[in-house]
């Protein structure tokens, strides 16, 4: 690890500023990215700039939905009984990813932060377009077997956030606030929050230079409290998703009303599937319905050599994850 | 099965005015009491938003005792206790979090020390496995590790310990399934799963009952 400096920012003033003051530092929260990384020198800021006293802190109900502070813990935020009965695929996805003791020190607004766990990132022995732009994708002709199949590019075919929480927020359409060096707020829709690759995979999100998460809103909705998150892993837990499912349906005498679907470990980013909602709508709640949903959420994907057998493992895990809300 | 694993939407959830701040707060109070002149000093450098670069002198709680440490920036809590403080009961594992064995107590919750750096730690109260016990008197958790033969080689066993306590104390041990998947940060490659998991158990019952 490189050597680094440190401050701890009592305002989001002091942190922006220290920020500008040096724009190659890092913003640390819990540190279970950051620290990782710099472990295996594929991060080196040279400063880090401790934002865990900033007070974007709170889980609470407000007009426009369940706000949730960017430094409130997973664990906090997976157990509290308003996530837990307003938003259970949201609970669910907290408290299916990573460890305990993992959900106890990473922050919300870190883990929309966290980075790809595809192999050629995480070795800096390899060309990595997200690493080094230009240098190449290995994974491409690669082993992929655990990589995006969709919203890939030429240039890259990592899921970017490898993680659960982004999927169900994608679902439910949270939003969030971000607070620029200016003092500025603004309102991003996470499902605009992430870039797809393209050509440019090494900018992964909006967030401006010094740019902070503040807190993210989920509205209040019968399909957000009628939800499930299902993940698939290589082991039974403590695993990342080989896919997953977020999931939301409003029921009334049978008939589909509402529909969430997101998917997750299938996407170059957390996969909402407005498609497979529109196939959901106004159709009987059936496992005909939801095999015609999942065949049209990933009508678009691109499957390569060691991650083929994706397409039909989303499938059958948005089918399985719908039956599970329409017979709750 | 599943439902166990997640928290019941009807029961009631403590509020976070209790354990956890309060330990913040009178681990705070008691740090800036016990430390020594130089190491308040040290401490108020950061207090105040300055830079620290270099080696500097913080106090780490742990066990109940104030321990000045030297150390850059760049060194985890896990170093700082083992390479600086002798308190090698905490292992180094994986170093990447992803095995459990360097599991302590930050401020009455399970935190990884290899993913956290020594000096954000400043203030709040470790517990590692050498302050579990009572003098000669061992822990529950670690009398009941030995009860149930919850370890081979030893190596994750203060890490399982640790995690054990605060998943017991939690209260995600009340079933099998619940504190399989609850202790599953803590990796053990000789395979003692079976003890290990009785012996939380175990635990998990005796606290129940009483």
């Amino acid at each position: 690890m490189n050597n680094f400096s440190y401050t701890q920012a009592a305002s989001t003033k002091e942190a922006t500023a220290a920020h500008k003051d040096t724009p190659a530092a890092a913003y640390l929260a819990g540190g279970t990215t950051l620290l990782d990384l710099m472990k295996a020198n594929l991060a080196e800021p040279p400063q880090l700039i401790d934002i865990n006293l900033l007070p974007f802190k709170g889980i609470e109900q407000t007009k426009d939905g369940l706000r949730i502070g960017a430094m409130e813990r997973m664990s906090d935020v997976g157990e509290h009984p308003l996530v837990v009965q307003a938003f259970p695929a949201v609970s669910q996805s907290l408290l299916l990813a990573a460890s305990p003791q993992l959900r106890n020190m990473a922050s919300i607004g870190g883990n929309l932060l966290q980075r790809t766990r595809c192999g050629y990132f995480r070795d800096a022995a390899f060309p990595c377009n997200k690493r080094v732009p230009g240098s190449g994708c290995p994974a491409l002709e690669g082993d992929n077997h655990n990589l995006a199949i969709l919203g890939v590019s030429d240039a890259c075919i990592a899921n970017s956030y490898p993680g659960d929480l982004s999927v169900a927020l994608a679902a439910f359409d949270a939003v969030l606030t971000l607070e620029n060096a200016k003092g500025k707020q603004r309102r991003v829709p996470l499902t605009e929050f992430y870039l797809l690759p393209g050509k440019t995979p090494q900018k992964e999100t909006v967030l401006e230079p010094g740019e902070l998460i503040v807190a993210v809103t989920i509205p209040t909705a019968a399909h957000a409290q009628r939800s499930t998150y299902l993940k698939v892993r290589e082991r039974s837990s403590y695993a990342y998703a080989l896919a997953s499912a977020a999931v939301g349906l409003d029921v009334q005498a049978g008939t589909i009303r509402a529909a969430r679907v997101a998917l997750g470990g299938v996407g170059a980013q957390p996969w909402r599937s407005r498609e497979a909602e529109q196939a959901l709508v106004g159709q009987p709640a059936t496992e005909a319905t939801f095999r015609a949903a999942a065949a049209v959420a990933l009508r678009g994907a691109q499957p390569r050599k060691d991650n083929a057998y994706k397409v039909e493992l989303a499938q059958n895990t948005l089918v399985r994850a719908l039956q599970q809300v329409a017979a709750a | 099965m599943a439902s166990d694993l997640f928290p019941n939407a009807d029961t009631p959830q403590p509020a976070d005015n209790s354990r956890r701040s309060f330990m913040k707060q009178t681990g705070g109070i008691l740090g800036l009491a016990l430390a020594p002149p130089l190491v308040s000093q040290a401490e108020r450098l950061t207090a105040y938003s300055k830079v620290v670069e270099g080696a500097t002198t913080i106090t780490l709680r742990v066990n109940g005792q104030a321990r000045p440490v030297e150390l850059e920036p760049r060194v985890s809590l896990l170093d700082a206790l083992r390479e600086r403080l002798d308190l090698t009961g905490t292992k180094k594992g994986c170093d990447h979090g992803q095995c459990g064995a360097c599991t302590v107590h930050v401020d009455g919750r399970r935190t990884l020390s290899c993913l956290t750096l020594a000096i954000t730690a400043q203030g709040k109260e470790i517990t590692t496995i050498e302050g579990l016990a009572k003098g000669d008197e061992l822990h529950p958790m670690q009398a009941a590790f030995v009860k149930h033969d919850g370890f081979q080689c030893g190596y994750c066993t203060p890490g399982q310990i640790m995690s054990g306590v605060a998943c017991v104390k939690e209260g995600h041990a009340t079933t099998d399934d619940q504190a399989r998947e609850w202790m599953s940060g803590n990796l053990c490659r000789c395979g003692a799963y079976p003890n290990i998991l009785a012996a939380v158990r175990d635990v998990a019952g005796q606290s129940a009952k009483g």
